[in-house]
């Protein structure tokens, strides 16, 4: 009897761990490095608000697919008018708020106006600054005015700066964010994680997902610990990279590797006195030893670059050649320039550890070709303040994150100084260009402007390394932009 | 005792004064805006000015000034500039995981402090005392960070008895809360315990050398006798002043415990704001803090006139 007992029990048990074990896991816990300010993408410029809301919670007209591609999201389709200064959108019909509102034109309308209005706090203002217009045609269909004909319009519009919101509560996305994403805002425990759920209203196709957790974890040895302890599932953005030959090496977790839009360079400021001088800056470009910062650094995540331009990008070009590790060559630049041995520079290092790391290798690669440095190490609040606003810097290393962004280089003014007039006539005249293949020749003509004048320092383009629980499915590889997208992730069993 | 009392208040209240003038001050002097760091790189200047005035920044020192410390009295602490939530509700959310953290390391300390505290000093140069005294010295000079990467590894990753960090909250009952303390209690009591038990230890050495342990030992009671009655309670006044300075270490000083077990505790609301600027969130759990430590500070003279009477009459 005893037995019989004990065997109907092990059997009820079977049946309850097979029946679990056949029914996929609905939930998932996200790990980030930093935790989002707040949820508003329209007001902010950190990264992590776009990770936790971009087409998880807000959509725009458009959205980047995982490759980087432009795609259709609140708006289906949309044809472009009067050689390119008017675009009409289609609009999705039955699109509902997660508050039950609904989604209509004039909400385009107000997100658009409010982004590029006189008291915009919107962060890449820049992105709307072509638009003469926002035109209601009717509930669904809406048109844009330009002043000039823009080839990237598709383009900014997918950014998470320009995601439509309801006027009703646009004012409070900051803190209760309400989308039209296929998963809705549910819990915030300030410090340690933001709680979402599946929509169940979503008006496209539903999520495999019922519920996600993104958990705030800056440590990266608390970020091992927490994937160790199964507390968890992923970690798209992986802070410490030399733990991930151990994660690789463990069956239980899969290390993606991809690309982000990084480009990590050694900023040079163009006015100063001893960089205004281009044989100077194209010493320093062959004193560097890149696959040294990168091994050093990044533990060998990174790819080399010889421009301001991501790698997977279709239009990229291999412009490393123009920069090779040459020691003799920047000796001799340094000479012909006269300012040999005798040539101190500052070097102002942000937080991250591309730049803490990568500094220091930078140093003392600069003092074998006789270039000292005084090495600061600054907050990037102060960064902002010295190197970013006050122009007070010689080297700092940066990445600069967001996507196609060569044309910083055209801005008047930007901290590193780079003033030319055949650069600035080259993105203008991009940017009224909607003749793909036009558009690909500028770009590699930019690319081969930036590379050959040796403005900044072109170190690598920053790795993507995610670490997931081997049975995720959907997570993106690459980084096309800031956003951690669940739409299309499930658990394999 | 009503004039110590007194005596005491004008101090605290001065104290309150100068810091609020020091910690507004040296804010205001470092550099970086919160604004220019919410909006990055790619923001115009316009739209940072624009956020400047949504914020209320584009106002002078000293308006900032009485604005501030006025609205402290009312109990407004402000609106977080990042967050943009009060920072009375982010406080007390924090608050939530760091005073019951401090509380029951400091009580897990305590509890290991005493009992080897009194045996060592009763059982002065035996086995006994040698082992406290190794142990402690042991516990003081472990760094906290590393022992707690420990407990992490055996109890989290090997045994997984534990989660490696994070807080669920107190919605999933007490004791799932307090679970999720343990670990970062031990790391935070085994160094104070460590302090604290040598510190018990002195001190009732120093006392059972006094005339009147001495005098009480002729009348006739044992060692062990006199020290309960007599040493112990004489022998309280630097360990109660240890207790208070390690409740307010505990209590803002666990930064580092916090970013081990990623804890969303005031230290790290702290340091994250420093980072970001959020100058209102900084002062204002700056000041939160000043006033916990002149409180506890004010609560443990007020415990020594009880334990010394000599003190109430301001000697």
């Amino acid at each position: 009897m005893k037995f019989f007992t004990r065997s109907v029990t092990s059997l009820m048990l079977a049946a309850v761990f097979s029946g679990s074990a056949l029914a996929a896991k609905t939930d998932i816990t996200i790990g980030m490095a930093l935790e989002p300010p707040n949820l508003d993408p329209t007001g902010g410029a950190a990264a992590a608000i776009d990770e936790v809301v971009y087409a998880n919670i807000f959509e725009g007209l458009t959205r980047f697919g995982a490759d980087g591609s432009v795609n259709p999201a609140l708006a289906s389709e949309w044809a472009i008018e009067e050689e390119g200064k008017r675009y009409v959108f289609t609009l999705q019909s039955g699109v509902k708020y997660h508050d039950g509102a609904d989604f209509t034109a004039e909400d385009v309308k107000f997100s658009l106006d409010r982004a590029r209005g006189e008291d915009s706090t919107n962060a890449q203002k820049g992105l709307f600054a072509n638009i003469t217009d926002v035109e209601v045609i009717d509930d669904t269909t809406v048109a844009v005015n330009l002043e000039n004909p823009d080839g990237n319009l598709l383009f900014n519009l997918a950014w998470g700066d320009a995601i439509i919101l309801d006027s009703a509560s646009a004012e409070t996305a900051a803190t209760a964010p309400v989308g039209t994403g296929p998963f809705k805002f549910s819990n915030w425990v300030q410090g340690d994680r933001i709680d979402i759920e599946r929509n169940p209203d979503y008006w496209g196709e539903a999520v495999a997902l019922e519920k996600a957790t993104f958990k705030f974890i800056s440590e990266p040895t608390a970020a091992f610990a927490a994937l160790m302890a199964g507390d968890v599932d992923a970690f798209p953005n992986y802070p410490a990279p030399e733990n991930l030959p151990q994660l690789e090496a463990d069956p239980r977790f899969s290390v993606v590797l991809g690309s982000t839009e990084g480009e990590t360079i050694l900023s040079m400021n163009n006015k100063s006195e001893a960089l205004s001088d281009v044989r100077v800056r194209k010493a320093i470009a062959h004193a560097i030893d890149r696959q040294a910062i990168i091994d050093g650094a990044m533990f060998g995540y990174g790819t080399p670059i010889g421009s301001h331009f991501a790698p997977h990008h279709p239009s990229y070009l291999d412009l490393t050649g123009n920069s090779p590790f040459d020691q003799d060559a920047a000796r001799a630049l340094l000479k012909e320039a006269g300012v040999e041995g005798d040539l101190t520079l500052s070097l102002k290092l942000p937080p991250p550890a591309y730049a803490r790391r990568g500094g220091e290798i930078i140093a003392a690669q600069l003092r074998e070709v006789g270039i000292d440095t005084e090495i600061e190490n600054v907050e990037w609040a102060q960064w902002l303040e010295q190197v970013f606003k006050g122009k007070d810097f010689d080297l700092t290393i940066v990445s600069h994150t967001e996507p196609l962004d060569i044309g910083i280089y055209a801005r008047d003014d930007y901290y590193f100084q780079y003033d030319n007039p055949n650069f600035k006539e080259l993105i203008g005249a991009f940017n009224v260009e909607t003749d793909p293949e036009q558009r690909d020749v500028m770009l590699k003509q930019a690319q081969t402007m930036v590379s050959e004048d040796y403005v900044n320092g072109f170190l690598f383009q920053l790795a993507k390394t995610g670490v997931a629980n081997n049975k995720i499915e959907g997570l993106w590889a690459n980084q096309p932009t800031q956003a951690n997208d669940l739409t299309g992730v499930s658990w394999t069993d | 005792m009503l004039f110590y009392l007194f005596k005491r208040i004008t101090s605290l209240i001065a104290t309150l004064v100068v810091a609020s003038l020091v910690v507004f001050t040296v804010i205001e002097v470092v550099p970086g805006d919160p604004a220019s760091y919410m909006l990055g790189m790619n923001a115009s200047e316009d739209t940072v000015q624009a956020l400047k005035t949504e914020l209320g920044l584009n106002q002078g020192r000293i308006p900032r000034y009485f604005g501030w410390v006025s609205g402290m009295l009312r109990g407004d602490f402000g609106t977080s500039y990042t967050y943009r939530t009060p920072v009375a509700d982010m406080v007390s959310e924090r608050l939530m995981v760091s005073l019951p953290l401090a509380l029951s390391a400091l009580t897990l300390a305590i509890v290991l402090a005493f009992p080897a505290g009194l045996l060592a000093a009763s059982r002065r140069g035996g086995a006994v005392d040698s082992i406290v005294m190794a142990i402690t010295q042991l516990g003081v000079a472990i760094p906290n960070f590393w022992f707690a990467m420990w407990l992490v590894l055996l109890f989290a990753i090997k045994w997984q008895w534990f989660s490696a960090g994070g807080f669920p909250g107190w919605d999933i009952g007490f004791w799932g809360g307090m679970k999720a303390l343990t670990l970062p209690a031990i790391a935070l009591a085994l160094p104070q315990a460590s302090i604290l038990a040598r510190v018990l230890r002195s001190s009732l050495l120093d006392v059972l050398n006094e005339d009147y342990v001495r005098t009480a030992r002729a009348k006739g009671l044992t060692r062990r006798q006199a020290l309960w009655r007599h040493a112990l309670r004489n022998a309280m006044i630097p360990v109660l002043t240890i207790i208070g300075l390690q409740f307010s270490f505990l209590l803002a000083g666990a930064i580092i415990i916090e970013n081990v077990f990623f804890l969303p505790g005031l230290g790290r609301l702290i340091f994250q704001s420093i980072a970001q600027r959020d100058l209102i969130v900084v002062e204002s759990v700056i000041m939160l803090l000043v006033f916990a430590v002149v409180l506890v500070t004010f609560l443990v003279d007020i415990a020594y006139a009880w334990v010394d009477p000599r003190m109430r009459r301001g000697h």
